[in-house]
């Protein structure tokens, strides 16, 4: 997979909002900017393209000056090896499909990954769109040709901003396959941005988590989505963790899938159509998650988990505790109330059990990995 | 029909096609500066252009004389570069028709490109295209209605002008005489007939001319989002 690093050091004005970015993104796979509305996600993707040229700083990619304001470099966007496909698609309304491939496909960075137009046509669908206008495709349609008109360009870095906001359901599971083999398939790196936390699990390698124009935390997204400090993203009642299991069972008597954790950590869902031996991402919410001082028995409950508690901390203006546990070195949250974790005494090291519910998945939220 | 009057058609049509095509050239890097300048001159600019579209043809043509003639600014430059005046002469008629004509031309241009917007544009950037490609590939194909509108109404605005030509030009046949004076001329010397014909032959050509104009519009299909 093609790897490069993204130094992000800059700011930009705009009417009163401050965006101020410090980062490094190692651009490995799949890179997410996920953050709530307005806090500055669509502008740092659009200087990182060079289409904000008030921005003052620093933007380095691969060793390459994009931006040194002290230098005074500023490369202009169509000289930066960077496709960015937005929110709308953006095709152009005068030139059927195929123009808007070959418009893409002229004026391909010389020295980009090798991309054969044969392939993109293939990988994204569109042979029978090719003749078509885009007055004519529907929203998924629209994105698709957007996504095989970028990779057409030949970039070394791919930006997408929401490219799936304006989908329906059924339609953003279909895009959001083709998104997630970009970066091997066609060996560019994609930094998206969205606000959406089924897309962040479905396809972060990496998380850049943003608000109110200044970058929270950074890291690899397992290890991020099980933060305590994520709430400000996700809101509390969506709070949850990501896990990683490989199939081990499906009973089919019970519809259950016996998924294995770590090592000899069993857990039971319902039954999921996925192969044996498979590896998944699950993302269980803080709020499906009880905990219990010592092991209970004879319960309806089916996956008891035997845990560490790693932290607890108690929401300001709640009667409810955020705990981290570490399960089989998984990191899993509990959303619990103070005044149980009180009375379980719960603090940093302690061994318990953690109560997971097995409808607690969330399906939408499986992903093969 | 007299050669006077076949000259002066003759001449009208010369004078709209080279006035207008001039202006297309020079008005659409005028147009696409006000569509999407942050500069503060936007306005001015905007208003200078625009000028013309209300100020009397009388004003503007008193004023073009001054410049134009051979003791004026532009005049006196012309004289020293051809030897030849720009007042009363088919050059002259030419530089104030565009002038005249200006607003029409840059308006619907500019609101083309507007409607446009920078969406496809920052797209076509992002894909590799510099400013100049921008202008070709994306800017002037998505204005082209924009484009038509505009050459149009300038071209129907040039056969109709009177005051501006009068002013500059004056009345030499085969050399400023255009139809719409010449309309006049034949009715300040009771020539209906002709008066008349050369009426009715701007009345049935501006009419058609629309009708073209708006049957192309139809055809090119309505942008969406």
């Amino acid at each position: 997979m093609a790897a490069g690093q993204l130094d992000l050091d800059f700011e930009l004005l705009r009417g009163g909002f401050e965006l101020n970015v410090t980062q490094t993104l190692a651009l490995v796979g799949v890179t997410v900017l996920f953050g709530p509305n307005g806090s500055g996600k669509s502008l740092t993707l659009r200087t990182i393209a060079g289409l904000e040229t008030s921005a003052v700083g620093k933007v380095v990619f691969g060793g390459d000056d994009w931006l040194n304001s002290h230098d005074q470099i500023f490369v202009p966007a169509h000289r930066r090896p960077v496709a960015h496909v937005f929110q709308d698609a953006r095709l152009f309304t005068h030139l059927d499909v195929a123009g808007n491939l070959s418009f893409a496909e002229r004026r391909a960075t010389q020295d980009g990954p090798s991309v054969r137009r044969e392939d993109v046509i293939d990988v994204f669908g569109i042979t029978h769109l090719l003749n078509r206008m885009p007055q004519g495709l529907s929203g998924g349609e629209r994105q698709r040709v957007a996504m095989a008109r970028a990779l057409l360009s030949r970039p070394r870095l791919v930006l997408m901003d929401e490219p799936l906001s304006a989908l329906d359901v059924q339609r953003r599971a279909q895009a959001l396959n083709f998104i997630e083999q970009i970066p091997e398939r066609f060996q560019v790196p994609v930094v998206y941005v969205t606000h959406q936390i089924d897309e962040v699990v479905r396809l972060a390698n990496q998380l850049v988590l943003i608000a109110n124009g200044r970058i929270e935390a950074s890291g690899p997204a397992a290890e991020l989505m099980s933060r305590l400090d994520l709430p400000p993203f996700t809101g509390r009642f969506e709070a949850g963790s990501i896990i990683d299991a490989t199939v081990k069972r499906h009973v089919d008597e019970f519809a259950l899938t016996e998924l294995e954790l770590a090592r000899g950590l069993k857990m039971e869902v319902p039954h999921l159509d996925f192969p044996l031996g498979e590896t998944i991402r699950l993302r269980i919410r803080a709020r499906d998650v009880s905990i219990a001082a010592v092991k209970p028995k004879q319960i309806s409950l089916r996956n008891v988990l035997p845990a560490v508690i790693e932290e607890v901390q108690a929401e300001a203006d709640t009667a409810f505790a955020e705990v981290r546990l570490s399960v089989g070195g998984q990191p899993l949250r509990a959303r619990i109330s103070k005044a149980s974790a009180h009375e379980l005494g719960l603090k940093p090291g302690k061994k318990v059990y953690a109560l997971v519910k097995a409808t607690a998945l969330d399906r939408r939220l499986l992903t093969r990995r | 029909m007299t050669a006077e009057v076949m000259s002066a058609i003759w001449l009208t049509l010369q004078l709209a096609v080279i006035s207008v095509g001039l202006l297309l050239i020079m008005a659409t890097p005028i147009a696409w500066w006000l569509a999407f300048t942050r500069s503060r001159l936007r306005v001015p600019v905007e208003a200078f252009t625009t000028l013309p579209l209300v100020l009397p043809p009388t004003v503007l043509g008193f004023y073009l004389l001054i410049l134009l003639g051979p003791a004026g600014r532009i005049g006196s430059w012309w004289v020293l570069a051809t030897g030849d005046a720009l007042t009363f002469s088919f050059s002259g008629l030419v530089i104030a028709s565009m002038i005249h004509t200006l607003p029409f031309v840059v308006q619907p241009m500019r609101q083309a490109f507007q409607d446009m917007g920078t969406g496809p544009l920052e797209e076509a950037a992002t894909l590799g295209a510099g400013p100049v490609d921008r202008f070709f590939s994306i800017g002037l194909p998505q204005a082209k209605r924009g484009l038509i509108t505009a050459a149009v109404l300038g071209f129907a605005h040039v056969l109709g002008e009177f005051g501006v030509v009068l002013m500059v030009g004056g009345n030499i046949p085969g050399r400023t005489k255009v139809v719409s004076i010449a309309i006049y001329e034949s009715v300040e010397t009771l020539d209906y007939a002709t008066a008349h014909m050369l009426s009715a032959g701007l009345l049935a050509l501006s009419f058609a001319v629309l009708v073209g104009v708006f049957a192309v519009n139809r055809k090119i299909p309505v942008r969406v989002g």
